[in-house]
């Protein structure tokens, strides 16, 4: 028994290739596979169209709302709390206030919108002009307009913040531009989680389609497997065309991919830039952001991979030569 | 080169294709395997090649105890060992060139090893004129001669062929078996399974006989 094993081991085998050969077998390898897909060109290009959109929809659907995300974030720096003074007080007195405000840690700008200036802001903007005159004095406070620092920008710090400038005795009333932060904020985060769900589920798909057109490819090639297994070839070498194929798949379903979002943000962006003119402000949709394109280029080849890998994993074992 | 002890293999149908039989061949050898039909000579060269593994007995190749080789080593243990089939088991949509290279492919020769080995393969079975041919274009005698070169172009110590004259004219016929016998001269153990008992006699080799997966008769069996 004991002799018997230092024999095998004597004549163990000699399995390593030198690196160079072994880098140039890969390289060959995976042009060959690239090489058996362009031999199909439909069937290749409809797979990857299939993979191209299960990652474009989450993709895009992402970056839509990322970019509004980032709308809510210069509004939300700029959330504001509206301070309405006593009307007893005299302008110098506001201004006093305006100063003390403006010293706060937790507050970035306050602006002085004193009675005349009110009261000319809302001339112009009501329409109203002329039943103005009619009054014998000005019927608007000043309002001290307050942009919370950055360290009370959150809604909820935002609302402590106006809780307590709400309790200087020369405020008469606040109010916090905060509900509908909330509410865009709170969608938002529905919306992410919903394409998080989604994009799981679609990934779920892709290495379901990876996987299956993989295993339709070892079905039809399982001779040639076997006879690779007759003369030698260890397991890594059949795998490995097989799994370049699946990473193939999932870059070429990534370019797809890249492509669609390009085009679908292109076609959004006209009415986009519409909506957001009617919000005063200069927004566009960005593609280049928050890695979308990063995620894509290297999610999806990744994704091909362990689609294929479960692929052969399953499948490569069953064949054996007779 | 070549020992079994005791072996018997049982398919999982329930099958006896092998029970208990035990020879040795020498390192250079060269000998015949024949017997009835389902007296178990496939089986036996599936257990060298391990294509099958035995169910009770061990196995000997090259100095290693096959019971023992876990499947990583499978691979590498049939490099080792030519094999050559009735059938042939070749790609038809890879030329002889291709089919001939697999091996050596599979096992990471360089590109200009490859084609140096492989035109010397060819130019041993006389077929250097159709490497670039298809397997489909060529005769029965033309496309065994392709698989005997594949089973010899790594230059494997063991040579196992299965039928190799199965279907092949008596003229073909002992134009491959004299190919065998070259290839034993140099020094490679050649173990071929056969029905074909004229074509044994003419050349007087070791001849084991099995009747039913066992033994019946060995012309070489040392004592
Ligand atoms: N894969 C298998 N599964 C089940 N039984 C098998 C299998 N292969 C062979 N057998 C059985 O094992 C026995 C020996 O078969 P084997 O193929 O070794 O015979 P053989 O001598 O090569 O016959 P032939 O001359 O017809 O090729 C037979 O009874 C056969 O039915
Ligand atoms: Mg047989």
């Amino acid at each position: 028994m004991k002799r018997s094993r230092q024999r095998n081991r004597e004549h163990a085998f000699r399995r390593h290739l030198n690196p160079l050969n072994w880098l140039l077998r890969h390289a060959q390898m995976s042009l060959s596979s690239l090489g058996r897909l362009a031999q199909n060109p439909l069937s290749t290009g409809m797979t990857a169209a299939v993979i191209g959109i299960a990652i474009a929809l989450p993709a895009g659907l992402y970056l839509l709302v990322d970019n509004m995300r980032t709308l809510t974030g210069s509004w939300d720096g700029g959330s504001s709390i509206s301070l309405f003074l006593q009307q007893s007080l005299s302008d110098a007195q506001a201004d006093q206030v305006r100063d003390v405000i403006a010293l706060r840690d937790d507050v970035a700008e306050a602006r002085l919108i004193s009675r005349q200036e009110a009261l000319a802001e809302f001339r112009l903007r009501s329409g109203f002009g002329e039943a103005l005159d009619l009054l014998e004095h000005n019927p608007l406070p000043a309002v001290i307009l307050v942009k919370p620092a950055r360290v009370a920008s959150a809604p909820a710090a935002t609302g402590r913040l106006a809780d307590t400038l709400g309790r200087y005795r020369e405020i008469d009333m606040v109010r916090v531009d905060l509900q509908w932060v909330r509410r865009l904020e709170a969608i938002s985060r529905t919306l992410e989680r919903g394409i998080l769900v989604l994009a799981g589920m679609l990934a779920a798909a892709v290495l379901l389609i990876v996987g299956n057109t993989i295993r339709l490819e070892i079905q039809h090639r399982q001779p040639e497997i076997e006879v690779i297994k007759l003369v030698g070839g260890t397991d890594g070498f059949i795998r490995r065309p097989f799994l370049y194929e699946g990473l193939w798949y999932g870059l070429l379903g990534g370019l797809i991919a890249l492509l669609l979002v390009m085009l679908g943000l292109a076609l959004m962006q006209g009415p986009v830039q519409r909506l957001a003119g009617l919000y005063q402000s200069g927004f566009s949709l960005e593609m280049f952001r928050s890695g979308v394109f990063t995620a894509i280029l290297l999610g999806s080849p990744l994704l091909g991979l362990a689609g294929a890998w479960l692929a052969v994993g399953r499948h490569l074992a069953r064949i054996q030569p007779e | 080169m070549i020992r079994f002890d005791s072996v018997a293999k049982r398919y999982p149908t329930g099958r006896e294709g092998l029970a208990g039989v035990s020879f040795e061949l020498a390192a250079g050898e060269l000998a015949f395997v024949t017997g009835h039909s389902g007296a178990g000579k496939s089986t036996m060269l599936k257990l060298i090649g391990l294509l099958e593994r035995a169910t009770r007995g061990q196995v000997w190749v090259n100095g290693r105890n096959l019971n023992k080789l876990n499947a990583r080593d499978v691979p590498y243990h049939r490099r080792e060992v030519g094999m050559i089939f009735q059938d042939h088991r070749l790609l038809h949509d890879r030329t002889v060139f291709d089919n001939v290279a697999l091996p050596l492919v599979v096992s990471g020769l360089g590109h200009q090893e490859i084609q140096r080995r492989v035109r010397a393969a060819l130019d041993k079975v006389s077929l250097l004129g159709k490497e670039r041919s298809f397997p489909i274009g060529l005769s029965g005698g033309e496309q065994q001669r392709v698989g005997i070169a594949r089973a010899l172009v790594s230059k494997p110590p063991v040579l196992l062929a299965d039928e190799p004259t199965g279907n092949l004219d008596p003229e073909l016929s002992r134009e491959i078996m004299q190919l065998f016998l070259q290839f034993n001269q140099v020094g490679v153990t050649v173990l071929i399974a056969t029905h074909d008992v004229a074509l044994i006699e003419r050349f007087g080799r070791r001849t084991i006989q099995l009747r039913d997966g066992r033994i019946s008769h060995d012309t070489g069996a040392r004592a």
